[in-house]
């Protein structure tokens, strides 16, 4: 008998004369649960997720020991973990947030303080939602005005190459469409299970899905030397390994990257992307930092512009799924689970499926969805609200971009720490060069050496990072991923503190 | 041709029967109406979905403003919003990083608005603990759905694992289940005493069940989705009784709890009951409650706002629950506010008090002056009757189609009721679900009915509704 059983059981024999319990058929007092880890489905335990993991955890008790006024060698702690912008004090963006309070209570449609054209922004997609109301379900697929819009931004964008609003899906997030696809992708058995590449490092993410998906995860590593970039023949390397063990179906790209911040090269997307169309791969490319770009000479180019500019022998053939979400960017709008994705080339069979698929979670967020709208559909040069807004987008992106290459620059004075460029994205994923005396205190422990790093330094400082180790990285090699959005000054104050304990951490593990 | 023809078969086998053909004709004939192709009526009267604010009810004034003041705090500012509102509003941002809807929370939700739901559930039950570590906030009550169904079904075992679900289901759910790859073993309500849930119906339903799989859950849907019924609190512990017997986890279905409308009539919620049970029963019987903002009086189905509160799960499992739920960042946002207005709604010398004790009440005002005239409609008719509405939104009323209306139907080789459906739509442009998408008895018919709307749309939608089944069954006698 287990020790909760026993318990149990004690309890409810203390208590059976007063309740007069009635006793079950076989005469057991006690019942052994239905949902046990042995009876519960065994795909779930492989489920993990880094950013949010232990030492999130810890921080967040840390946390709650400064509110109780216990001592620390700090005042605050700094999470540094994830790529939340508005957490770290970025602002909203004014036009949107003024468009969605005229959604959510339109007696404000007749309050003057508001400028006419975020007014006929709500008006308009109010008129598209059921009853005038964010309220109401919208389809699985998603508001059509608003898929409409977002079609033609997308054409915008992509220099006017057509964009079908069948073709694109709304979500709770990107992450929910990433993970919706994969679901598609995945099925076989043993050798013919699904494999699914994936960057190292990667967004946490994909490998939990994969996990809970009990896919084969494939992975690929990027090239640090070389700016974090992706080698064609790395990933055939890696595709020709898995094709002994599995049946590799799809190729995930993050970018810009996260947590590596690099962006692709024109060049690399076209090999990328012949690779594909050569490997019969599926490919997933996860764009919703497209707006985060600062390096000179990076710029950012969709896999669906560069696909169509490739000409019809891949046009036609390749099937793509493009990734986009309000969460990141400018907009920071990470809380509202706003999100799309635009399939290219589908199977129209696969495209039922997919239809009956996001029919049974009913619909996504509908805030969300009129977020989009107007994140698609901007104010216009001649429109009230354009001046505000293009300096609020402009200010906020210049202060990323500023904060990036500080924040490489600062690193890179630090022995032991090396750091590639920021292109792009809102993280830096530096090198750290650990002692060997450090690496066993961590194996004692039982921890990665780069997880037993970042708890010493949240100990020490305050400053929540996550390890490497959530995200891959070459064995022998360590890795934690910051943001770089707190605001410029505290940055400065963290990047500091990073160089101070790891002076420290050195000397100590010499 | 593409490889992902090659899909995964769990999916390709979702069932979808006439969903897309009636919406679609709906969809259709609204635009043929647009183009000025139709004379007979001049709107498509939709009451398919269960959906507030679609059928023109306003959302709760309250509610509508606190978001919007937290959409844009600027408002705070203003003298226009009662005084409330702001101090709602700026409680709930001090509660979100940055002050801004926009930032990830917790996943499982703002700790704030777990615990006034909990305080929202121990009010409900009189008193029974509820701690907010049990509650975990997602977007939507179906998604909390699917992730015990997650936890629970075993897809790749060579036995599948069984969820007991009733006869009539709503057919999302039945999707849902396909979807994870769980066995569905159907028990039947009985109709003839308004919908009621007999034990010795789960018993032989669970009996033969195990012969082709591994039953471990039993979904209820309390108050019932479409049924209308309210399960009494004698039924309630029989079905707790019998799931720790049967070693069951139960998923309890509460989403229609606040909307109860007969004078006889109070939810007992499935936690409640359990915990007076003694405690052979009521610390062993592991339950999975659920909730949201889509139903009641708030109907922000477009919020995306719902919990579970899980009760005696084992701890270790328990943990495995939570990652499953971080895996997704957090809720919407806006859908958590809208949870703790729920669970805390204005009270009495609040400001927003009178003019939400007056929406509230008047949506059940309509809601009861609308079966009323449903039971006074049908009883004039012939070959359709309905059981007494206790609560939801819905009404199931039954069909007795002539033979020679069965005979008709299959022929065209379509379910009697879905024709009935798609001609009741064409001729008079009244849009209502047919029963054979929920599961019914074997010849038995019926339609399904949104009834939580405007007391003029309902007229309307009984008069057409009146006039189709009058020409129907006289053609069909």
């Amino acid at each position: 008998m287990t020790k909760s059983n026993q318990k149990r059981f004690t309890q409810a024999i203390i208590r059976k004369g007063i309740y007069g319990d009635t006793m079950t058929e076989n005469g057991c007092q006690y019942r052994e649960r239905v949902l046990t880890m042995d009876t519960m489905n065994p795909n779930v335990k492989r489920v993990e997720y880094a950013v949010r993991g232990p030492i999130v955890q810890r921080a967040v008790q840390i946390e709650r020991e400064l509110k109780m006024g216990i001592k620390k060698p700090f005042t605050e702690v700094i999470k540094a973990n994830i790529g939340d912008c508005h957490a770290m004090g970025q602002k909203p963006i004014t036009f949107f947030r003024q468009v969605l309070a005229l959604c959510a209570y339109p007696d404000l449609l007749e309050d003057s303080k508001f400028p006419e054209d975020a007014k006929s922004r709500a008006h308009r997609i109010l008129q598209a939602c059921g009853g005038g109301s964010l309220g109401a379900y919208s389809t699985s697929q998603g508001i059509e005005m608003i898929r409409q819009d977002i079609a033609r931004y997308i054409e915008r964008r992509d220099g006017g190459i057509t964009c079908d609003p069948d073709n694109i899906y709304l979500f709770t997030g990107a992450s929910d469409a990433i993970v919706t696809m994969l679901k598609l992708l995945v099925s076989g058995e043993g050798m013919s299970r699904t494999g699914v590449m994936i960057s190292i490092p990667q967004y946490p993410l994909y490998s939990a899905a994969l996990a809970e998906l009990a896919a084969v995860q494939i992975s690929y590593y990027l090239d640090e030397d070389n700016c974090w970039s992706l080698d064609i023949s790395e990933l055939r390397r890696a595709l020709q390994e898995a094709k002994k063990h599995c049946s590799p179906r799809a190729l995930c790209i993050i970018n810009p990257g996260n947590p590596t911040g690099q962006v692709q090269s024109r060049q690399c997307i076209e090999d990328v992307i012949r690779f594909a169309a050569a490997e019969k791969l599926f490919l997933m490319a996860d764009e919703v930092y497209q707006d985060n770009i600062y390096a000179d000479g990076c710029k950012f180019h969709s896999f669906k512009k560069v696909l169509f500019e490739m000409g019809l022998e891949y046009s036609e053939k390749v099937e793509l799924a493009s990734f986009h979400s309000t969460s990141k960017c400018y907009m920071g709008e990470c809380g509202f689970r706003g999100g799309y994705m635009e399939v290219v080339n589908l199977d129209p069979e696969v495209k039922v499926q997919l239809t009956k698929l996001v029919s049974v979670r009913l619909c996504p967020p509908v805030p969300g969805q009129a977020l989009l709208d107007v994140v698609v559909n901007p104010p216009q040069p001649d429109e009230p609200s354009y001046d505000t807004f293009i300096k609020e987008r402009t200010d906020t992106l210049a202060a990323l971009g500023e904060k990036a290459n500080m924040t490489q620059e600062i690193l890179n004075q630090v022995p032991g720490i090396k750091c590639n460029p920021v292109q792009g994205a809102m993280y830096t994923f530096p090198r750290i060069h650990l002692p060997p005396k450090a690496i066993l205190e961590a194996k004692e422990k039982g921890q990665t050496p780069d997880m037993f790093y970042c708890m010493k330094l949240l100990e020490e400082t305050g400053i929540c990072l996550v390890p490497g180790s959530g995200f891959g990285q070459r064995d022998g090699t360590y890795h934690f991923r910051m943001t770089i959005l707190p605001p410029k000054e505290k940055l400065k104050i963290v990047l500091a503190k990073i160089k101070e304990f790891q002076q420290h951490f050195m000397e100590q593990y010499s | 041709m593409s490889f992902m023809k090659d899909i995964t078969p769990l999916v390709r086998n979702n069932f979808l029967s006439g969903i897309d053909v009636l919406s679609r004709r709906a969809a259709q004939i609204t635009v043929e109406i647009q183009q000025g192709e139709r004379t007979n009526y001049n709107k498509v009267l939709d009451l398919s979905s269960g959906d507030l604010h679609r059928g023109g009810i306003k959302p709760i004034t309250f509610v509508r403003q606190v978001l919007a003041a937290c959409f844009y705090p600027a408002l705070l500012e203003d003298d226009s919003l009662p005084l409330d509102v702001k101090q709602r509003a700026e409680i709930l941002l001090s509660e979100c990083d940055g002050g801004s809807i926009g930032s990830y929370t917790d996943s499982s939700g703002i700790a704030k608005i777990k615990l006034c739901v909990s305080q929202y559930i121990t009010r409900r039950d009189g008193g029974v603990p509820s701690s907010p570590d049990n509650i975990f906030i997602k977007s939507g009550s179906q998604t909390a759905l699917m992730i015990m169904l997650k936890l629970l079904i075993r897809s790749k075992d060579s036995c599948q694992t069984g969820v007991l679900i009733p006869v009539p289901t709503y057919a999302s759910f039945t999707l849902a289940l396909e979807e994870q790859g769980a066995a569905i073993i159907p028990y039947h309500l009985c109709e003839e005493q308004g919908w009621t849930l007999h034990v010795e119906e789960l018993r032989k339903a669970l009996h033969t069940g195990r012969k082709t799989c591994n039953p471990v859950a039993l979904y209820i849907c309390n108050p019932g989705n479409p049924t209308g019924h309210m399960q009494s609190r004698k039924s309630i512990e029989e079905v707790i009784r019998f799931a720790a017997e049967e070693k069951l986890f139960i998923l309890a279905d509460e989403v229609y709890q606040s909307c109860v409308y007969g004078d006889d009539t109070e939810f007992y919620s499935y936690k409640k009951v359990l915990s007076e049970m003694g405690s052979t029963i009521s610390s062993t019987v592991e339950l999975a409650s659920f909730n949201s903002v889509s139903k009641g009086f708030m109907g922000e189905c477009g919020l995306r706002g719902g919990y579970v509160e899980l009760v005696n799960l084992d701890p270790a499992v328990k943990e495995y629950a939570r990652r499953l739920f971080s895996t997704r960042s957090c809720p919407p946002v806006i859908g958590q506010i809208a949870l703790d207005l729920m669970a805390d709604p204005p009270k009495p010398g609040d400001p927003s008090f009178p003019t939400f004790s007056e929406e509230a009440q008047s949506i059940k005002n309509m809601i009861c002056k609308n079966t009323g005239r449903i039971q006074e409609v049908f009883s004039e008719l012939p070959g359709i009757s309905c059981q007494p509405l206790k609560a939801g939104f819905f009404v199931f009323p039954c069909l007795h189609f002539p033979p020679k209306a069965i005979k008709w139907a299959k022929k065209r080789q379509m379910e009697p009721d879905m024709l009935y459906c798609l001609h009741l739509l064409e001729e008079t442009g009244l849009h209502v679900r047919p029963g054979c998408e929920y599961g019914q008895r074997k010849d038995s018919h019926h339609i399904r009915l949104f009834v939580a709307t405007q007391q003029n749309i309902m007229e309307d939608a009984l008069q057409r509704l009146k006039t189709f089944h009058m020409r129907f069954m006289k053609e069909f006698s």
